[in-house]
C-alpha cells in the first residue's frame, strides 16, 4: 500500500498543474460545504441566543385570555390570574421549578430633567431575575424584604439609563445611576441596581467595530431627528430586555393597583376585569413558570390547566404561551438553509468528481504501456486497481484539504470584512463531513477508471504505442 | 522433471468468425539451466508461445507446467504472482518506466512481491552490480544508451531471482556491437546457472544458444537447419 501511494503522489506531482485544476472542483465543493455550514451555524447560534435571552423553551407564560364563547356570560365571575394561582401551581405541579408573577403598568418615568415611557415597567418578585435571565451589573436586585415592605426601589436596564442620563456611546463615559432617584408616574423611586447591557453577539461585534472605526459624522440634511431603530439591528428580545424597569410586586400593588394591565401586552382595558367583586387577591398581568424539563410539555400543560381551572372556578380566562413556535421557526430555517447549502455543495462535489474521473480516464489511456509493464513484472489486477484508485483519492483528499483551508480563510475574511453579521462558526463536525465527502468522491470517481485499468490485457498493453 | 513442460498446447484466436491457430498442438520441455532460442519468422506463433510460457496468456487447450505448477487453469492473480516470482522478462523496447530512475525500475518487481524498502534497495543494487550498471542507478532511462537501458531491464528481470528468463528480441533495437555485449551477458548469466529462453527471428543470434527450436505455422519445425538458414541470410 505504501509504495502504491507513493506512486500515486509521484504521478500527481509529475502533473502539478493538471492535478491542481482537477482538484479545483473538490476545493470549491468542500469549501462551499464548510463555509455554508459555518454561516448557518453562526445564524443558528444568533437565533438561539435570542431565544435563550427571553428565558428559553422551558419558560411558559400564563396570561389573561378572552373567555371561550360558551362561558361569555360568566365574564363578571372571572377572577383573573392571581397570586393564588402561583401558590396552587407551586404546590401541585412538581415540574414547576420557578414562578414569577408580574404586574405590568404603563408609566412615565422622569429623572435628570428628562422624561420617557419605558416599554416594560412591571412589579415582580426577585425570582424574575432568574426567570428572564437578567444579570445585575451594578448595585443589587431588590429582595424579599423590599418586596414585603413595599419599598420604593427599582432596578433598571441600560436603555432607561440611556434615555435619562445618556448612552455611553454618545457622552463618552458610562453613567451608573445607582442611588439616584427616579420618578415613576410622579412617585419617587431609588435606583438600587442596574442590569448589564444585553446584546446579541452580532450587536456586540458591530459596536466594537464602530469603536475601532473613526466616528464619522452622519451626513444629515433637514432637521435633527431620530433615525429610527433600523440603524440598531439585532433582536427585539434584547431591546425589550434592556428597557425593562422592575419594581417590587407589592409596591406596584400598593401604589399603582388601578393601572395594572390584565389584558396581556397593550394598554389596560377600560372595563378592567380586575374589578372583581370580592377582590381577595391581587390580580396579575401574567404569570411565568419555568419547568424542570420540556420533555412532557403537553402533559404538563394539561396538568397546569387542571390546577388553574380549580382556582379559576372553572372559568377559562387564561391561556398558555410557549416559545415552541419560535424554536420551530429557528429549526425550520436552519434545516432549509442546510439543505439548500448542502445541495449547492453537493453539485460542486459532483462536478469535481466528474472532473477527477475524466482526468483519470485520460491518464490511464496515456499510461496503457506503463500498466502493461507493471503487469508483466507481476502486478496483479488488484495492484493496478489500487494504484489508480489511490491516485484518485489522493487528488480528491488533497483537494479536500485545500478546500478546508480555503473555507477557513473565507470565513475569516467574511468576519473581518463584515463584522455585522452573525459570526460564522466552523465546527469540527463540518470539517469531518467535508473530509469524508472528499474521500467518498475520490473513491467513486476513481472506481470506473481503476476497473478499466485493471482489466487491461497485459499483452495488448505491452504492444500499445 | 523438466522446469517447463508443454503438452499438446494449442492457442486458437477467433477473428471475424475465422479460426486462427496461433499454436497447434505444441509439446516442449525446457530443462533447468538451459539456454534455448525459439526462432521463427513473424506471425509464426513464437510470440504466442512465449506469452504462454511467460504466463501472460493461457492456452486454449493442453497443459503447461512451470516449476511443478499447472498454469493453464490458474487465476489471473496466481498468474501475476508466478510472473512476479518465477519469471523475468526482457523486451525488445526495454520497457522501462520513463518516470522512474533505473534503481526504482529495478525495484518495481519487488514492490509487488512485498519486499521491505531496505531489502529492495540492497537487492536492486546487487542486480545492477551484476549487469555492471550500479554507477547509473540514479539516471532516468532517457539519459541512458540503448545498451544501458537493456542492461537495466535485465537487472529488473533478475532481481526477484526468477526460475526462468524470457528475452523477446533483446537485441532487436540495438546496434550489432551492443547487441553482442548483451548476448555475452546472457551467456554469462547462463553460465551462472540461469535458465534463459531467447525469442528471435534472427538465426544468427539464435546460433549462440546450444539448443534451438524453430516455430513454423504454429508448430515446432521437425529439423531446424540453422546453419543453412544462417548462410542464406548472409548471402
Amino acid at each position: 500500500m505504501g509504495p502504491t501511494l507513493v506512486a500515486g503522489l509521484r504521478e500527481i506531482w509529475a502533473h502539478k498543474f493538471r492535478s491542481l485544476l482537477t482538484m479545483l472542483g473538490i476545493v470549491l465543493g468542500v469549501s462551499s460545504l464548510v463555509a455554508m455550514s459555518a454561516l448557518v451555524t453562526g445564524m443558528e447560534r444568533g437565533a438561539k441566543e435570542a431565544l435563550i435571552a427571553i428565558g428559553g423553551l422551558a419558560r411558559i407564560r400564563i396570561e389573561p385570555a378572552e373567555l371561550p364563547a360558551e362561558q361569555r356570560h360568566l365574564a363578571d365571575q372571572a377572577v383573573g390570574i392571581t397570586l393564588r394561582d402561583v401558590e396552587a401551581l407551586e404546590q401541585n405541579i412538581p415540574l414547576v421549578t420557578l414562578t414569577s408573577p408580574e404586574m405590568r403598568i404603563p408609566v412615565t418615568v422622569s429623572a435628570n430633567g428628562r422624561t420617557f415611557r419605558p416599554w416594560l415597567c412591571s412589579g415582580v418578585r426577585p425570582a424574575a431575575l432568574e426567570m428572564f435571565e437578567h444579570r445585575i451589573a451594578h448595585g443589587r436586585m431588590f429582595n424579599e424584604i423590599d418586596d414585603e415592605l413595599a419599598r420604593n426601589v427599582c432596578v433598571i436596564g441600560t436603555a432607561t439609563r440611556d434615555e435619562l442620563w445618556g448612552a455611553p456611546e454618545d457622552i463618552g463615559r458610562e453613567i451608573i445611576p445607582v442611588g439616584e432617584t427616579l420618578y415613576i408616574n410622579g412617585v419617587p423611586f431609588v435606583i438600587i441596581g442596574m442590569f448589564e447591557h444585553y446584546e446579541s453577539e452580532q450587536e456586540r461585534r458591530e459596536r466594537e467595530f464602530r469603536q475601532r472605526q473613526q466616528p464619522q459624522p452622519q451626513a444629515q440634511t433637514g432637521p435633527q431627528r431620530d433615525r429610527g431603530w433600523g440603524r440598531r439591528p439585532g433582536g427585539f428580545a434584547f431591546r425589550l430586555k434592556n428597557s425593562t424597569i422592575y419594581l417590587p410586586l407589592n409596591t406596584v400593588w400598593m401604589r399603582f393597583r388601578g393601572l395594572v394591565a390584565t389584558t396581556g401586552f397593550g394598554p389596560p382595558r377600560l372595563q378592567a376585569t380586575n374589578v372583581v367583586p370580592d377582590r381577595a387577591e391581587p390580580v396579575l398581568s401574567s404569570l411565568e413558570v419555568k419547568l424542570a424539563s420540556i420533555e412532557d410539555l403537553p402533559e404538563t400543560l394539561q396538568q397546569m390547566r387542571n390546577v388553574l381551572m380549580v382556582t379559576h372556578r372553572g372559568i377559562e380566562d387564561f391561556q398558555f404561551r410557549t416559545q415552541e413556535e419560535w424554536a420551530e421557526q429557528i429549526e425550520t430555517f436552519v434545516r432549509n438553509a442546510r439543505i439548500s447549502g448542502g445541495l449547492i455543495a453537493g453539485i460542486s462535489l459532483l462536478v469535481g468528481g466528474i472532473g477527477i474521473m475524466n482526468i483519470m480516464l485520460a491518464s490511464i489511456s496515456e499510461r496503457v504501456r506503463e500498466i502493461g509493464i507493471r503487469k508483466s513484472v507481476g502486478a496483479s489486477d488488484g495492484d493496478i486497481f489500487v494504484q489508480i484508485l489511490a491516485e484518485s483519492v489522493v487528488i480528491s483528499v488533497l483537494g479536500g484539504f485545500l478546500g478546508m483551508g480555503a473555507a477557513l480563510g473565507l470565513v475569516r475574511l467574511v468576519s473581518q470584512l463584515s463584522p455585522t453579521g452573525n459570526e460564522p462558526i466552523v465546527t469540527p463536525l463540518a470539517l469531518g463531513v467535508a473530509f469524508g465527502f472528499s474521500v467518498v468522491v475520490g473513491i467513486l470517481a476513481g472506481l470506473y477508471p481503476a476497473v478499466k485499468a485493471a482489466r487491461l490485457n497485459p499483452i495488448e498493453a505491452l504492444r500499445y504505442e | 522433471m523438466a522446469l517447463v513442460e508443454l503438452r499438446n498446447v494449442s492457442k486458437i484466436y477467433h477473428l471475424g468468425g475465422e479460426e486462427i491457430r496461433a499454436l497447434d498442438n505444441v509439446s516442449l520441455d525446457i530443462e533447468e539451466g538451459e539456454f534455448i532460442s525459439i526462432i521463427g519468422p513473424s506471425g509464426s506463433g513464437k510470440s504466442t508461445l512465449m506469452h504462454i510460457l511467460g504466463c501472460l496468456d493461457t492456452p486454449t487447450s493442453g497443459t503447461v507446467k512451470l516449476d511443478g505448477i499447472m498454469i493453464q487453469d490458474a487465476s489471473p492473480r496466481e498468474l501475476a504472482a508466478i510472473r512476479n516470482r518465477k519469471i523475468g522478462f526482457v523486451f525488445q523496447f526495454f520497457n522501462l518506466l520513463p518516470k522512474l530512475n533505473v534503481l526504482q525500475n529495478v525495484e518495481l518487481p519487488m514492490i509487488y512481491s512485498g519486499v521491505p524498502a531496505r531489502e529492495r534497495h540492497r537487492r536492486a543494487m546487487a542486480a545492477l552490480e551484476a549487469v555492471d550498471m550500479a554507477n547509473r542507478a540514479k539516471h532516468r532511462p532517457s539519459q541512458l544508451s540503448g545498451g544501458q537501458q537493456q542492461r537495466a531491464a535485465i537487472a529488473r528481470a533478475l532481481v526477484n531471482n526468477p526460475r526462468i528468463i524470457f528475452a523477446d528480441e533483446p537485441t532487436g533495437n540495438l546496434d550489432s556491437h551492443t547487441g553482442e555485449t548483451i548476448l555475452q551477458l546472457f551467456r554469462r548469466l547462463n553460465a551462472e546457472g540461469r535458465t534463459i529462453v531467447l525469442v528471435t527471428h534472427d538465426p544468427e543470434i539464435a546460433a549462440v544458444t546450444p539448443r534451438r527450436i524453430e516455430i513454423r505455422d504454429g508448430r515446432i519445425a521437425p529439423k531446424p537447419d540453422l546453419r543453412l538458414a544462417g548462410l542464406q541470410t548472409r548471402q
